[in-house]
């Protein structure tokens, strides 16, 4: 059984976010890269799946320019006892896909590396859409298992624990060719070693293109999105608030509590 | 010609959820033509249309038990294929959030994520935050838009007089196209708000210090105003609190309109979780906290006194 871990470069989750100058996006000049947490922990059950030998062999994946190359190599280097494969999903015709069109190129790179189950994080915490692993297993007819917290694979079947929100918590039987999303709880992802690191400086990672992947560049692209973005920008700032006094803590909770009613109107 | 706005009505157990009522109230107030709704499984439907939806379709059956992603797709292609809305919108839940991406593929259709205000500029403009909310943007669909809507974006809607039309649909769903099977679903908590969904929280940080004082200390404290307990992923990580109760940038991002923050620093990605609530609560012994750059009210303190405190307060309320 081949296993793919789909790896999205986002800004580190302590960036500061300001907003380029025509409001297209982010400025990108002090962003640190890193891999989408979430993946992390796709990752990281990849990893274990090929360590159990419950998994043949791993690739990893990313849509992204060059500089996601760092991404998956940190990828490689954290498994690289499970000799991942790795491929770079890059083209000038993906420029500008909405999710869907995302979801069409990774689609189609799952079919090309013959993967059986997919890996990926519940959300990219950059766009936060949550959209692509779902449109990847619909655009495959295979079922999906999202928010996955606890997953088991035997034979031709997974079980995972999918969280529903509202304190349930649905387990789920499904077969192996799936996507399936990952959320915080599943592991805990290890850190990349210092051989790993070496080894994935000379590890070699494949780019596919449109064309590789038998793509009609028509369906992907800019001219393909059905959903387009405006301006972004910052959300105002909070009004600043008070710190109450009191001679004591006493005092302070009444007049807390007084201020949440009566001014504040939330009790 | 598609027109008009279909919601998706979530449902716990048959008893319709109030982001429904929230969202059909705010498209009517859009104003983009005819507000109907569809509820998949059984329930009890009948206050749909006192919040403005004129159709309410249903579709029913034994495939519908428990939720799987097959089933519902199917069935909300079909109403769609029926009711040929311009929008559909929906709660941006776990439910949600697995359901609208599927169908977008499947529909050819755009889907857009956790919007928190909608507008109407000759089409559906939908505003949402990216990373984590540190920032915002707008994003147009061209053609049927599947949108999912944080709850509590809008507020609680008051019902009027109005009666739905009750058109109940069959789209040929049978177990088969669940695709999984299953097998159980865990219920915890079941008396409490999903954090997500919850009006008021109670969070802890690190300091909290064990997890029976957690239990002992933040979990009477929430539930003496009704509220969620919450957490820090400081506090998840020491295994204070469940997982699940992580709020932040990689945990659950949440809009309640109070948050009570004792005992938690104020970091970038705590904040990002948080930051939309409409009045937050810091209370932390050190003043430079940067919590308090974001409180509504601060309590320099230390909150092992104010819990009790304030749980006393809450409980003559
Ligand atoms: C990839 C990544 C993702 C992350 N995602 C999240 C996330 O989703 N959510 C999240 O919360 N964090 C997240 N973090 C962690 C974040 O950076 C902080 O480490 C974390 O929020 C700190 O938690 P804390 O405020 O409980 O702890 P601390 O920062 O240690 O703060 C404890 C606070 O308690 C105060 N205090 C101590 N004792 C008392 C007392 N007796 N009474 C009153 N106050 C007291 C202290 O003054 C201090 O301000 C993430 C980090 C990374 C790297
Ligand atoms: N460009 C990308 N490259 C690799 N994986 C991606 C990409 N975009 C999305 N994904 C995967 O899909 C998940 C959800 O992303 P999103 O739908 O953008 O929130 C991420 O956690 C990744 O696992």
């Amino acid at each position: 059984m081949k296993i793919g871990v789909l790896l999205k470069q986002v800004p580190a989750s302590d960036s500061r976010i300001k907003i380029n100058g025509d409001q297209t996006g982010i400025v990108t000049d002090d962003i640190k890269w890193e891999i989408n947490p979430y993946d992390e922990f796709a990752l990281e059950a990849g990893i274990q799946l090929v360590e159990g030998k419950i998994a043949s062999s791993l690739v990893l994946i990313s849509l992204g320019g060059k500089d996601a190359e760092a991404r998956i190599k940190d990828g490689i280097a954290r498994g690289v006892k499970a000799k991942p494969e790795a491929i770079r999903l890059d083209d000038a015709a993906f420029a500008g896909s909405d999710p869907l069109g995302e979801a069409r190129i990774i689609a189609a790179a799952i079919q090309k590396a013959g993967i059986d189950l997919l890996l990926t994080g519940k959300q990219a915490i950059d766009d936060d859409n949550a959209q692509v692993p779902a449109m990847v297993a619909e655009l495959l007819d295979r079922p999906q298992v999202t928010f996955v917290e606890q997953l088991e694979v035997a034979g031709d079947s997974l079980t995972a624990h999918r969280v529903m929100g509202g304190g349930q918590v649905d387990v789920v039987m499904s077969p192996v060719q799936a996507v399936v999303t990952c959320d915080k709880g599943l592991n805990s992802p290890r850190f990349a070693s210092l051989p790993g690191i070496m080894k994935a400086k000379r590890a070699k990672i494949a780019v596919w293109g449109a064309a590789d992947l038998g793509l009609d560049a028509g369906t992907v692209g800019a001219g393909a999105a059905v959903v387009s973005e405006g301006a972004y920008r910052l959300p105002a700032d909070r009004p600043s608030g008070k710190i109450i006094e009191g001679a004591d803590a006493a005092a302070k909770v009444k007049e807390l509590v007084r201020l949440l009613r009566d001014e504040a109107k939330v009790l | 010609m598609a027109s008009g706005i279909l919601v998706f009505s979530e449902h716990d157990g048959g008893k319709i959820k109030k982001t429904a009522f929230e969202l059909i109230a705010k498209a009517v107030s859009l104003n983009m033509g005819p507000v109907s709704a569809v509820v998949v499984g059984a329930a009890d439907t009948s206050a749909l249309g006192s919040y403005g939806a004129t159709t309410v379709y249903t579709v029913s059956g034994d495939a519908f038990s428990s939720y799987t992603t097959g089933t519902y797709t199917k069935a909300l292609a079909a109403v769609i294929a029926k009711a040929d809305p311009a929008v559909v919108l929906g709660a941006a839940s776990n439910l949600g959030k697995d359901l609208f991406p599927r169908l977008g593929a499947r529909l050819g259709a755009g889907v857009i994520t956790e919007a928190t205000e909608l507008s109407n500029d000759g089409g559906l403009v939908a505003h949402r935050p990216v990373y984590a909310g540190k920032a915002l943007v707008t994003a147009k669909p061209s053609g049927l838009a599947l949108v999912t809507v944080r709850p509590n974006s809008f507020g609680a809607p008051t019902a009027g007089s109005g009666s739905a039309e009750v058109v109940a649909v069959d789209a040929g769903v049978s177990a088969a196209d669940a695709k999984v099977n299953v097998l159980e679903s865990k219920k915890s908590d079941a008396s409490v708000a999903d954090l997500t969904e919850a009006d008021k929280i109670v969070s802890a940080g690190r300091s909290i210090k064990t997890a029976e004082q957690y239990d002992s200390i933040i979990r009477p404290l929430a539930a003496s105003i009704g509220a969620t307990p919450g957490a820090s992923r400081a506090a998840v990580d020491a295994g204070y609190a469940p997982h699940s109760h992580q709020v932040g940038q990689t945990g659950k991002v949440v809009n309640p309109n109070l948050y009570v923050a004792l005992g938690i620093s104020g970091a970038i990605q705590h904040l990002a979780g948080m930051r939309t609530s409409k009045v937050i609560v810091a209370v932390n012994k050190d003043p430079d906290a940067p919590i308090f750059a974001h409180a509504t009210y601060g309590l320099v303190d230390d909150l092992f006194d104010v819990a009790p405190l304030l749980q006393k307060e809450f409980e003559a309320l």
